[in-house]
């Protein structure tokens, strides 16, 4: 016979892949079509408008964008694309809220070390991961020491907070100190002692059967009509209760999932080797119903941290509050599709991280397992 | 279980009311000077009313009453919290202290005033509610609406005043319910409703925004009187007279003529009641439990309230509403104070 090219060989390759996923039979032939179609159109579409027809920080006449009537569109309207001269113009709000200027790079200091703090948790293979685990239990008192001020800072409260800023606070403390409490709900919840495991399943139960947005109401409104006069806890404290409180009771009942897959034998065995209660916990029966928890808790995590754009409600401007607050002022009003658009990369490239993150343990997971 | 649920919750507002009745004493003044600054329930953000700019501070017409309720204090207008709130949360968060004013685009309504422990102390917009609808449709009249999906902020008094209209009209709506605003704005604009209802104020304001403004019209049909005003918790009259006589302090400015650039000018004018209105005659700031120049201070900083309307709202403005109702007494419109004496 012949001998085939690599270069052809590989030729073919791609050549049957594609016969036999996008053209096998005329409909699939159709709607494979139709599909390239669609998608061209809908690309071109958006990238025309995202990027080649847009303006960002100067209109077609190369002015500077101070407000929306400098927008191309505005003056040509149907010939020109989006405006992102608003993302510009408040860009700090959205990183940062109502933050004063000076101070913002205490926020971007917490902001760098972000990383450095939730990596050792996140990679087991990583060198000197001992004192990474270290950095993040040091973490979040730097981090609220630096936010909130206190010694040798000036205090800046936490009204002033807003944007990306509160998105990401009470994402990450939401799922930070979450995680301690489901954890002993769950084991709360399988434990033989009545009352402690009346308590967490009524506790679990009612968080669960209650909005997200019940909460913050109850949390915002109703707590501080039974506190004194003056005594008024911090808003963004009050949600961040409430946010807690509901993601603790979804990732306790996430992890009973993984302790409730763990063999009996399992436990037995442990006990048999003269491991009491804690111990066997610890060593035995948490890493590995924590293994199995994981993609849910990844799950949860990622519904807490879109859910908690819901502060709004109560008047506390997250990423998309700061947003709307943008499209209410004035100088910019009617620039939905921009920020709306804006505000959607930024919580995608988050959770699509989480999500990505999660696929990656699975398939950790899956190689320890077999 | 529904039985101990609601025993339960039932106990939990009886304790919130009764703590919120007995806490509430002790003067708003006394506490606001304590603390330095104003906290004033604000919008989270309307048009020409309160909005944040790109510096993130504050402006609005309705924010200019929480700035003049500062500058009366504190004889500066800057020293505010702003504590945005939306249309569901307003009221509690007034009732439970957390502000000590609100100025956001709040009907007037009897319950209100009384059934909520409300007082409203006076009136810095007369709206009233219309309809808008793309000119496409072909409508010329609100009687012509029945079945149309209809945008509605939920909570508000639009939402109640819709329904009456329609029913009482016997023709019937789908109401298509939206949390802010600009969420309602922004479903306008993309065809998920064909009517948009809220305050005519609110229906010229996203008109103005719109590509082409003449594709949309606001039907002539006015549903509702909608007096807009501060508000603060009731049982603090004294309170109650400070923030009603900053607000009227900008209104009586505009009749006499002082605005914000000739204050000192006309510190030494020949009329009384401006001198007893900028404080040239003592006495009348120590009434309220202020400084004599509380009111120079408020047209100084913020103006009277026509350089308000004019700077947030007016015609000069992208939102371009006329002064209409919220003229004075003497050009034709109902905005009106009781005298300075």
């Amino acid at each position: 016979m012949t001998t085939f090219s690599n270069q052809s060989l590989m030729r073919n390759k791609y050549y049957n892949w594609i016969i036999k996923n996008l053209f096998s039979s005329w409909v699939n032939s159709l709607m494979t079509v139709v599909a390239i179609i669609f998608i061209y159109e809908v690309g071109t579409f958006f990238l025309n408008w995202a990027f080649f027809a847009a303006d960002f920080r100067t209109n077609f006449q190369g002015e500077l964008i101070t407000d929306r009537s400098f927008c191309s569109k505005n003056i040509m309207p149907g010939e020109y694309g989006a405006c992102w001269a608003i993302i510009y113009a408040r860009w700090d709000q959205f990183m940062y809220g109502f933050y004063p200027i000076e101070e913002v790079w205490r926020v971007n200091f917490v902001y760098a070390l972000l990383p450095l703090a939730i990596i050792g948790i996140l990679f087991d293979k990583l060198p000197f991961r001992k004192y990474f685990i270290y950095f993040t239990f040091i973490y979040p008192f730097l981090a609220y020491f630096m936010l909130y001020g206190g010694p040798g800072l000036s205090v800046v409260g936490t009204n002033k907070w807003g944007g990306l800023l509160v998105t990401l606070f009470l994402g990450v403390t939401g799922i930070g100190l979450a995680f301690p409490l489901s954890i002993i709900l769950a084991l709360g919840r399988r434990s033989k002692m009545p009352i402690v495991k009346s308590l967490c399943v009524v506790f679990i139960e009612f968080i669960r059967g209650v909005p997200l947005i019940t909460l913050l109401f109850t949390a915002n409104v109703m707590l501080p009509l039974f506190l004194p006069d003056g005594v008024n806890p911090d808003n963004l404290l009050r949600a961040l209760v409430a946010v807690t409180l509901f993601q603790s009771a979804y990732m306790a009942e996430a992890i009973r999932g993984g302790l409730q897959a763990i063999p009996r034998g399992q436990i037995e065995a442990a006990q048999s080797l003269g491991l009491n209660y804690w111990q066997t916990t610890r060593k035995i029966i948490l890493p590995q119903a924590l293994k199995i928890a994981i993609p849910p808790i990844v799950n949860t995590c990622i519904g807490l941290f879109k859910d908690t754009s819901l502060v709004l409600i109560i008047g506390l401007f997250d990423l998309l509050g700061i947003g709307r607050a943008a499209l209410a002022d004035m100088t910019w009003t009617k620039l939905y599709y921009e920020v709306y658009v804006f505000i959607s990369l930024v919580f995608f490239i988050f959770c699509f991280g989480m999500s990505r993150y999660s696929l990656y343990l699975e398939k950790k997971l899956k190689t320890d397992n077999s | 279980m529904t039985k101990i649920k609601s025993l339960f919750i039932s106990l939990l507002l009886t304790l919130g009311v009764s703590s919120a009745i007995a806490g509430s004493h002790g003067s708003t003044l006394d506490l606001v000077k304590e603390r330095g600054k104003l906290m004033c329930g604000s919008n989270t953000g309307l048009a020409g009313f309160g909005a944040p700019n790109d510096a993130g501070v504050w402006e609005g017409i309705d924010v200019d009453v929480c700035r003049a309720v500062a500058a009366a204090v504190f004889g500066d207008a800057s020293k505010v919290e702003y504590v945005p709130t939306t249309s569901k949360v307003r009221f509690t968060v007034l009732q439970s202290g957390e502000i000590d004013m609100l100025s956001r685009n709040t009907t007037w309504t009897l319950s209100r005033d009384v059934d909520l422990g409300l007082e409203f102390v006076g009136v810095n917009y007369y709206d009233g509610q219309g309809f808008m609808v793309p000119a496409s449709l072909g409508v010329n009249s609100a009687m012509e609406l029945d079945g149309a999906s209809v945008c509605i902020q939920v909570g508000t008094t639009t939402e109640m005043n819709l329904a009456d209209f329609f029913k009482a009209n016997g023709m019937s709506y789908e109401s298509v319910p939206v949390e802010t605003n600009s969420e309602a704005d922004a479903a306008y604009t993309a065809g998920r409703c064909d009517v948009y209802t809220t305050d005519a104020s609110g229906l010229y304001a996203s008109r103005a925004g719109y590509p082409d403004p003449s594709a949309h019209v606001v039907l002539p049909e006015i549903v509702s009187k909608e007096p807009l005003g501060p508000a603060v918790r009731h049982g603090d009259s004294e309170w109650a007279d400070i923030v009603r006589w900053s607000l009227n302090a900008m209104i009586i400015g505009e009749e006499l003529g002082i605005t914000s650039g000739n204050v000192d000018e006309m510190m030494s004018s020949n009329n009384p009641e401006v001198l007893r209105l900028l404080g040239a005659e003592p006495g009348y700031g120590a009434m309220l439990g202020l400084s004599d120049d509380w009111a120079a201070n408020i047209l100084s900083q913020v103006g009277n309230y026509s350089e308000s309307f004019e700077k947030h709202i007016g015609p000069n403005t992208p939102i371009n509403i006329q002064r209409g109702l919220n003229a004075l007494y003497k050009d034709g419109g109902i905005l009106y104070a009781p005298p300075f004496r």
